[in-house]
């Protein structure tokens, strides 16, 4: 069979110790025995080093950062298809996908396909509606509660035993072992994302994460659990296993289905000693260690491309269990010109 | 041979990096027309700067605006925020659109009267009302919204003597979800208060409730949280319904819709994330209609929008007057524009825009106004064309606020412009000269 | 004043300083007198030239000038003879 021509364009080319999943996603692309695919790379700061690994991205295009305002990006976005058309589009930030999400319909009628979750799904799924969440889907999340006033903080131990976690509407969860800790941890961190501050239970235990795809009907299509072996100063895996583990996969699906999540998706859970499991997290799209599902025989990068294409294919139901994955950094060598040429010219 | 257009020299390096805040900037388009008046023009003759006003833009935000609630809601009334921009023609043309006033003093109260709204169409709003408001409000049948139990025996007390029955609404303040809660005015919906005040009006008989009010903060980005707004006043009118058998007239929402200004600490723009006026609209149909009420005597519903209707409207065009190198290198530009012109640029990171196209270059700028103040500042980071000095330069989306908080600190307000449909340009408020200023000071004999 | 000899200017406007590492970007105006100031002509003759060819005059040239060879400065890419 010969292999399908396609464009692929996508973001995250940031392979660096704190890695957005660009690279790994497009090394699952790669590997596809049904895509030929020619990849462009859409970066947003020019030392990504995805940019530079010409073996990796085809021809890599400057963008700029949605807090431009989505006009501004989707119309560069526009502007790069119009001279090298992008059949798919794969954004990989966080902060970007509000930006694609709002512009899908925009994308479609130019003919860039995304597999995006929807807004609500997007809204629904955010660190501070986690307690509704858990209602709503009934899955065990830690019991958790906003507070708004730094005098509510004495009271907490009616309601939670120390330690507890002190989080952030978006960002930054601290541990604090008394009220004392509280206190400074709410004013750093309703200084910096406002108010509320999230209290939230501390689950002992062990964090395991999975990496799952969800095809907007709430039918998973693949699902891949893995334990962190190794963790950076930043949090992020350096090595990780693949788990053997129905549980997890279980609830993976309970998820999926119950939200009829749509797109890439990264659970954050914790294994309590009592042996329950605590979602903590949900990512709403494919993480960085993305390529050991690949390797374990799960390709969600590329049925993550099928289901934008609208493509019919099984689901995937079985992944190789005790694959590990084990980061490493290479140095590249380029030159001053290719450099140059991105930064003034906008694309390499 | 035709000379080139200059622009200055200048040499940027450049940041190598990773994703964070600053990427690929985008160009900087130009404004150099309002409603077809070349910027050039306006400052050519009503000088720099100036205010610029667009009556179209006004006329057809509000329909939007209208549009939007009317083909979701049965009954809607609009009350225009005087405090947001109480400039004569500005309220003119909203009134001319079908708006009541909404006032916050007597001040606002007599101006109101004075461009000849109705007494009965004026909601009179806000903490502070003397006695002698109240009783000008009672005897012009305004509504009064009450805000504290102090004044609503002051109503009572007035009542007494006045051969009318105030017509009064309460203001409610309630948990919608979003924080710090606006619990210093109005009365409590969750720990009872409210329905106190209810209560009491309702046994003294000396007032007509005929509205629920509610104002649930500004700048609100999510259009839930009016949803839940609404949906917890319906509950209270229809148990006044139940309790007393009497039909509140109408739920005022208030105001707080965002406008599209982003606001400073934001990393979206806030033209990607403020809600349109239809996400507020179904949010507070929804809330009314989903609502326990009786579907056959809706109460009419009351918007006192302000910013969101006023603030695309307003352009200030100013002028270069120098650039600068800061100690680190980093450059500066000051404009004749300052913070007593533009009190929203404490909070809003403004858009400034060149007045004539510019090339692709843009450098890393912080804009001073022209005050002789460390805190006059408009933007402290923004990536800026090479302005050079005397060339021209517009801030958009500065309607709301701006001219009524600005401040004759330091200099003279300059001239306020309303473009009309047919683009011809009228100055609406007058640049201010030595005397306003002076003939309102009075010099002690011996000082003479 | 003169440029460091090893600094080279690319027609897309690029600035390469081998001796820092640094690399920048600079507009038309700027790669003109960086020309200039490489094949050792005087501020004079500069201004002169720049005047002909562009809308400004000698007073706001000289200006802006002084401004830009201060960056040049700043950044070290002028060779300090005097």
């Amino acid at each position: 069979m010969s292999k399908k021509k396609i464009s692929v364009a996508l973001t995250g080319l940031n392979n660096t110790d704190n890695p957005g999943p660009g690279v790994p996603v497009i090394r699952g692309i790669r590997e596809s025995k049904e895509f030929d695919a020619r990849i462009i790379g859409l970066a947003y700061e020019n030392l990504e080093p995805g940019i530079y690994m010409h073996n990796v991205v085809d021809k890599t295009y400057q963008v700029p950062y949605p807090s431009e305002g989505t006009d501004v990006l989707i119309n560069r976005i526009l502007e790069i298809h119009e001279k090298d058309p992008i059949d798919v589009l794969i954004p990989n930030f966080d902060a970007e996908l509000y930006a694609f999400m709002k512009a899908e319909e925009t994308l479609k009628k130019a003919n860039i396909s995304t597999f995006l979750p929807t807004l609500e799904q997007f809204e629904e799924r955010h660190k501070s509606e986690l307690p509704k969440f858990g209602e709503k889907y009934d899955v065990k999340v830690p019991f958790s509660k906003p507070i708004t006033r730094s005098d509510e903080i004495d009271n907490l131990k009616e309601d939670f035993d120390y330690p507890l976690m002190v989080k952030g509407k978006f960002y930054d969860a601290y541990l604090a072992y008394n009220a004392d800790q509280v206190k400074m941890h709410y004013n750093k961190i309703s200084a910096k994302w406002g108010l509320p501050v999230i209290i939230q239970e501390f689950i002992k235990g062990t964090e395991v994460n999975v990496v799952a795809l969800g095809d907007g009907h709430g039918n998973t299509v693949g699902a891949v659990p893995m334990r962190k072996q190794y963790i950076t100063e930043q949090g992020k895996a350096w090595a990780g296993i693949t788990l053997d583990d129905k549980r997890l996969l279980d609830l993976t699906d309970k998820i999926i289905s119950g939200m009829k999540w749509r797109g890439g998706m990264e659970l954050e859970i914790v294994k309590s000693f009592e042996n329950d499991l605590y979602v903590i997290e949900i990512n709403p799209r494919i993480p960085a260690w993305v390529y050991l599902a690949v390797g374990a025989g799960q390709n969600l990068p590329e049925a993550l491309i099928k289901l934008a294409l609208g493509q019919e294919f099984d689901p995937y139901t079985k992944y190789e269990i005790g694959k590990m994955f084990i980061r490493y950094s290479y140095d590249i060598i380029t030159d001053v010109r290719e450099f140059e040429k991105l930064s003034t010219l906008g694309e390499l | 041979m035709e000379k080139q257009q200059f622009e200055r020299p200048y040499i940027k390096k450049l940041q190598a990096g990773m994703p964070s805040k600053f990427g690929m900037k985008p160009k900087a388009e130009p404004i150099t027309h309002i409603d077809d008046n070349s910027v050039a023009d306006l400052i050519g003759e009503f000088g720099s700067p100036v205010y610029v006003i667009s009556e179209k833009t006004i006329r057809e935000t509000y329909k939007r605006a209208h549009h939007a609630f009317t083909t979701r809601y049965p009954k809607v009334q609009f009350a225009w925020s005087y405090k947001t921009n109480y400039l004569s023609a500005v309220c003119q043309v909203f009134h001319q659109e079908g708006s009541w006033a909404e006032v916050v003093s007597g001040f606002e109260y007599d101006k109101a009267l004075g461009n000849g709204v109705k007494g009965s169409q004026i909601i009179f709003n806000g903490p502070d009302k003397t006695e002698k408001d109240l009783k000008k409000a009672i005897e012009n049948d305004s509504l009064i919204h009450i805000d504290h139990f102090d004044e609503m025996y002051t109503i009572l007390a007035l009542s007494e003597n006045s051969g009318k029955k105030p017509k009064v609404a309460i203001r409610i303040n309630m948990d919608t979800g979003v924080y710090p809660i606006w619990d210093r005015f109005g009365f409590n919906y969750e720990n009872g208060d409210a329905w106190d005040a209810v209560n009491r009006i309702m046994i003294n008989d000396k007032m007509e409730l005929i509205g629920l009010h509610a104002h649930i903060g500004t700048y609100m980005m999510s259009a839930n949280s009016y949803k839940i707004a609404a949906g917890k006043m319906a509950d209270l009118a229809h148990g006044i319904d139940k309790k007393y058998g009497i039909s509140i007239k109408y739920i005022d929402l208030g105001g707080g819709f965002a406008s599209k200004n982003t606001l400073k600490g934001a990393y979206y723009p806030g033209s990607d994330t403020a809600p349109s006026f239809e996400d507020y609209a179904e949010a507070i149909s929804s809330g009314l209609l989903n609502s326990e009420l009786d579907p056959r005597k809706l109460p009419t519903l009351i918007l006192e929008t302000g910013r969101a209707l006023i603030d695309d409207a307003g352009y200030l065009l100013g002028s270069v007057i120098a650039n600068k190198r800061l100690s680190s290198g980093h450059r500066a530009t000051i404009v004749d524009v300052g913070i007593n012109l533009l009190f929203t640029s404490f909070w809003y990171e403004h858009e400034v825009y060149p007045a004539a196209p510019v090339s692709d270059h843009l450098e890393e700028t912080t804009i001073y106004g022209p005050l002789c103040m460390n805190i006059d500042v408009l933007r402290e980071s923004i990536a800026f064309p090479l302005l050079k000095k005397g060339d021209h330069f517009v801030i958009k989306r500065i309607g709301a606020y701006n001219m009524t908080q600005w401040m004759q600190f330091i200099t003279l307000r300059p001239n306020v412009v309303m473009i009309d449909l047919k683009g011809k340009p009228h100055i609406i408020r007058e640049q201010e000269v030595m005397d306003n200023i002076t003939q309102q000071e009075k010099l002690p004999e011996h000082l003479a | 004043m003169q440029i460091k000899k090893n600094i080279a200017v690319s027609e897309t406007g690029f600035v390469f300083d081998p001796t820092s590492g640094e690399s920048y970007s600079i507009n038309k105006v700027g790669q003109e007198i960086m020309a200039m100031l490489k094949d050792e002509k005087t501020p004079q003759e500069i201004r002169t030239r720049m005047c002909e060819q562009y809308d400004i005059d000698q007073a706001s040239f000289e200006k802006y000038y002084y401004d830009f060879t201060g960056m040049l400065r700043q950044f070290q890419l002028i060779e300090e003879d005097e």
